[in-house]
């Protein structure tokens, strides 16, 4: 197997008292799709802050390796110096502008890169086509899957080593799903690292290298992604096992 | 059937929460409603509750039409909901939230203390009676004095609880009541709501925690964008193909990809 570009490592954290992650380790190998699922709760959204800097990691490492092979701790960095060594994040709502055209959105995307902005418009233009068209669109009028896309190019804007989405699926008719997911396959094809987070496992397992299952904030299972989406315990952990606690019986 | 909804709708600004929704529920059952997040479960709460209208579709409870009813005409008829985010009031007793909730009060009518003051005092001491003895029983008697703004999370939902208790309904909605309540309590409640079906009360709940519903309920209702898509026991809706694709996403969608793109 290629090298990890990040390594997160026995992470705990929460907001406030309680922790919502224990203990969770993931690994994202360069040029994979890995894929993190687990139901409602289980903590993928927050593993994804903490990763991007938006929820302090109360134990553990987060560490990126730089485009120049360096290892970089991510604890205690704010999100715009996370991108700015090579990841960007993709959130699952409010992720465009929705007053600014097309061209805006992906502009402010470059901020990270000014000096190159042109070449890397024309590399996101070249890998999600359909925005070429509706540049001077205001960001509001685009469709949920449009908007999706328009997200994810400006998450492409600052060249990111590693793209990071929560539940880009989320809200988007099962069509639309499956063309934001073979985009994502397209994209991860020109040789970014994806690290994804999803309710639609299967979908999301169908395209991922490897895939992580998380379970009330902690590890679960993990495996190749093919292999996860043929498990009937995945099934068990997202629709439940009738279990009777000493407190059910009477 | 005690409860019984048919085709119901209800769209919030062109977005459609409830799309033909239609299920029963039957009396003395503990039935969950589930489904992934944005399937419509909630509104179904409200629409059935009275908290909003439906824009089509008929709601019976115990054989009466209450779709389109108040809140407070539907909680009279005998059919209470407790929330998500529990609603004590912070600056009252537990005892006063709790009395809050009990059904036929002449003192709330001005006149009726000058009228009938005896009246009104009796039914004022029943109550405060039935408050204290609810409260022994969902173990919140030593803080009857409190605020109920001091209590946890948890408590808060033993007490939402209790309070819709107090009016005794034939049936009771509970939304996620084990979300953000600790473990103890967590199972203090399970083992309330399992007391209810024992006296014959009726109790509809949404829950996420799956293992919580595949223990307790006696009934599965799965639903998805809006409609429901099974029924059943819940060995029953585990095994169907509907509902694990509703949780977990279609199978071989990622070959259905290869060249299209999100067409404008």
């Amino acid at each position: 197997m290629t090298e990890s570009i990040l390594k997160v490592s026995a992470v705990s954290a929460g907001y406030g008292g309680e922790d919502v992650l224990r203990d969770v380790s993931i690994e994202v190998h360069r040029g994979t799709i890995a894929a993190v699922i687990g139901p409602n709760g289980s903590g993928k959204s927050t593993l994804l802050k903490v990763i991007y800097g938006l929820v302090p990691a109360r134990e553990g490492r987060v560490v990126l390796l730089d485009r120049d092979g360096r290892e970089r701790d991510l604890r205690n960095l704010r999100p715009h110096q996370i991108t700015a060594l090579g990841i960007n994040m993709v959130p699952q709502i409010a992720n465009v502008f929705p007053e600014m055209s097309v061209l805006e959105n992906l502009e402010i995307g470059a901020l990270p890169i000014r000096d190159r902005l042109p070449r890397q418009l024309e590399a996101v233009l070249a890998a999600l086509p359909l925005l070429r068209p509706m540049l001077g669109k205001r960001a509001a009028t685009l469709s949920g899957g449009q908007r999706q896309m328009l997200a994810v190019g400006r998450a492409l804007m600052s060249d990111p080593l590693l793209l990071i989405l929560d539940e880009p699926s989320a809200g988007l008719a099962p069509m639309v799903q499956d063309e934001v997911f073979a985009k994502i396959r397209s994209i991860n094809a020109l040789g970014v690292s994806v690290l994804m987070v999803e309710q639609r496992a299967r979908q999301c397992l169908a395209i991922a290298n490897f895939g992580y299952v998380l379970e009330q904030g902690r590890n679960r299972l993990q495996g190749a992604a093919a292999a996860l989406l043929a498990d009937p315990e995945v099934v068990s952990l997202y629709l439940g096992v009738r279990r009777m606690p000493t407190l059910l019986k009477r | 059937m005690l409860l019984e909804v048919r085709d119901l709708d209800k769209s919030f600004g062109g977005v459609a929460a409830v799309a033909g929704a239609s299920f029963g529920v039957a009396e003395g059952s503990i039935t969950a409603l589930i489904g992934p997040n944005g399937a419509g479960k909630t509104t179904v709460f409200n629409l059935v509750s009275g908290f909003i209208r439906p824009d089509r579709g008929t709601v019976r409870f115990a054989g009466r039409d209450i779709a389109g009813a108040r809140g407070d005409a539907v909680a009279r008829a005998g059919l209470v909901r407790a929330f998500q985010a529990p609603r004590v009031l912070t600056r009252m007793s537990v005892l006063d939230n709790m009395m809050l909730g009990a059904k036929d009060q002449p003192g709330e009518r001005l006149g009726m203390s000058w009228i009938a003051p005896r009246r009104v005092a009796r039914r004022e001491r029943e109550i405060h009676a039935r408050a204290l003895e609810m409260l022994e029983l969902i173990r919140l008697s030593k803080l009857a004095g409190d605020y109920a703004g001091t209590l946890s999370g948890g408590q808060r939902k033993l007490l939402e609880l209790g309070r819709a208790l107090m009016s005794q309904p034939r049936m009771i909605l509970l939304d996620e009541p084990m979300a953000g309540i600790a473990p103890v309590l967590g199972e203090q409640l399970l083992q309330h709501i399992q007391d209810l079906r024992a006296r014959q009360m009726t109790v509809c709940v949404i829950e996420h925690d799956m293992d919580v519903v595949m223990s307790i309920a006696d009934r599965v209702i799965v639903m998805d964008e809006g409609r429901v898509i099974a029924e059943g026991t819940p060995d029953e809706v585990q095994r169907d193909e509907r509902v694990i694709e509703a949780y977990l996403g279609r199978l071989g969608a990622g070959d259905a990809a290869s060249a299209s793109s999100v067409a404008p």
